[in-house]
């Protein structure tokens, strides 16, 4: 060991010039101590923000008449979840490619939703004592598909004029709706009494349940729940994710993510998620093997920036 | 005490598993070199501590999860003692992923990598990207409008490459196992790993005082 530092180390090499004393546990401990005390003096001043979450009841009491337009495309098979594709159903020509790679399709539909059954029809017979109700949803189920598309798109034109008494029940003009307008009053009320959050989530024979998929979806076809995110500035072109409710940080690593979803050519792509995702798989992997990529793994070198994070060591040798 | 055992036991203990791991890990490894109480005299700068701030901000982050864990995932909604926990837990990790990218920057402008340490950058980097995904299950399950909206739209992108077909964001039982569990796990043992890599290779030294006084020898070495 030399008393003089080296000017040209060997990185390989064990290091043959002077030594100092480095406590490394103590160093732990304070920055332990610095850490925790950090995060208890942000927790006294900012704490952490909880916005309760939506619900189809909330939903559908806030604004009865977006959670029935919804539940209406829903019913049709017509909203963005009915026609998702993915790993939710067979919507053809629904996924996202990258270049001629399609791996939506290619994971297949492992989580399937039934948009019009499990959104709608197999809540309504859920609700006992509905005897009109049951007939109303047997006629639908009975009749041709060209019928029920004509019932609904009545019933879709119809609510343009439809009235919400109290925002407890939704009042169509007559017309030819079918069993569609009883079947959409009652899931309306079975919404704002709670009970269609129950069902989406319980499924069949079930007590225990993690699993809000049905819910989430359900309550993303709707404008409420979009325009709340967007209150709290969570939209995509908004930089989204990365931002947290209210005026906290959010999942700021995120950045870099986001930022392409906010210039084109991703900005207008309908393969934007997909085509993000593999240019971060890209970047990210870039990322973890700058040792190993030429130019790149000498970058710092040319940088030179290393010469402030050293440069008591070059002040020596170089003086 | 004296080694008195005949000279095939001692044959036999060598080819014993315990026997190999032992002697290889403290070669590898020995206890001089494992806990250093010297560092070569390059090392001083602020920079290094950001290494150690991170390693102590996962330990704030795995504490304060696991007393938010005692009393299940709803508890802090209701109790001002979990609320608590929950600021807490929220910034260190926001304290965490700082110092992380601090320390990430630092040992770049250093090309950390030279001298055979390309393993201890692809352990940190790793680290880096599996930690994304463990807050990012964490958001998932703060039982609020934010995971709702985070599942939401975190479901489009996942789902446009197949992930989402195996990795339901709405699923909060899947998304809670990952965040508790799985990411933790393998947060703390690529730490580990790459805290047991520091240590092996030591800290990369300085580049050459003169620039033009030989090649780049990055990466390969």
């Amino acid at each position: 060991m030399s008393a003089v530092p080296p000017r040209d180390p060997d990185p390989a090499a064990p290091w043959p010039g002077p030594f100092i004393r480095y406590d490394l546990i103590k160093e732990l401990v304070v920055a332990l101590g610095v850490v925790a005390l950090l995060a208890i003096v942000l927790t006294i001043l900012f704490s952490s923000p909880d916005d309760p979450p939506t619900t189809i009841q909330s939903w559908a009491r806030a604004d009865p008449s977006d959670f029935v337009a919804t539940s209406l495309t829903e019913l049709a098979g017509t909203s963005e979840v009915a026609e998702y594709g993915p790993p939710y159903n067979h919507t053809p020509e629904a996924t996202q490619k990258i270049g001629p790679l399609d791996l939506q399709s290619a994971a297949g539909v492992r989580i399937p939703i039934d948009t019009a059954r499990n959104f709608v029809l197999d809540p309504l017979k859920t609700i006992p004592g509905a005897a009109r109700l049951q007939l109303a949803i047997r006629v639908y189920e009975a009749a041709p598909a060209p019928t029920q598309e004509a019932w609904i798109a009545a019933y879709e034109e119809a609510l343009e004029r439809a009235r919400f008494p109290g925002q407890q029940a939704v009042l169509v003009p007559r017309g030819r709706y079918g069993p569609v307008a009883p079947m959409m009053a009652a899931l309306l009320a079975d919404a704002q009494s709670g009970g269609l959050d129950g069902v989406l989530l319980a499924g069949e024979h079930r007590f225990y349940q993690t699993n809000y998929t049905k819910t989430l979806l359900f309550l993303s076809g709707g404008e409420y729940f979009e325009e709340r995110a967007e209150g709290q500035h969570l939209l995509g072109t908004q930089w989204g994710m990365m931002n947290e409710t209210g005026s906290y940080p959010g999942q700021v690593w995120l950045w870099l993510f986001t930022f392409w979803y906010q210039i084109e050519p991703f900005l207008e792509s309908p393969n934007a998620d997909a085509l993000v995702f593999a240019l971060m798989a890209v970047l990210s992997l870039a990322f973890v093997c700058i040792p190993f990529i030429p130019g790149l793994k000498a970058l710092p070198r040319h940088l030179r920036l290393y010469r402030v994070v050293w440069r008591d060591h070059y002040r020596e040798v170089e003086s | 005490m004296a080694d008195d055992r005949p000279a095939a036991a001692s044959s036999a203990e060598q080819q014993m598993w315990t026997t190999w791991l032992r002697e290889r890990a403290v070669s590898s490894l020995p206890p001089e070199k494992l806990l250093p109480d010297r560092q070569p005299s390059y090392v001083s700068s602020w920079v290094y501590v950001f290494g150690v701030a991170t390693i102590a901000a996962l330990v704030v982050v795995v504490i304060s999860g696991m007393i938010l864990g005692l009393a299940g995932p709803a508890w802090w909604h209701t109790s001002s003692l979990g609320r608590f926990f929950n600021g807490v837990h929220l910034w260190g990790v926001e304290i965490f992923f700082f110092v992380m990218v601090v320390h990430l920057w630092g040992k770049f402008f250093m090309g950390a990598w030279r001298g055979g340490r390309g393993a201890t950058w692809v352990t940190g980097a790793v680290t880096f990207l599996v930690a994304i995904g463990a807050a990012f299950t964490g958001y998932l399950s703060q039982q609020n409008f934010d995971s709702q909206w985070i599942a939401s739209e975190g479901k489009d992108g996942l789902n446009s490459v197949g992930i989402g077909a195996f990795f339901n964001v709405a699923n909060f039982g899947q998304m809670y196992t990952f965040h508790v569990i799985l990411l933790p796990v393998a947060v703390v043992a690529l730490v580990v790993g790459h805290v047991l890599l520091v240590r092996r290779h030591g800290v990369v030294p300085p580049y050459p005082a003169r620039a033009a006084a030989r090649t780049d020898g990055a990466g390969g070495r």
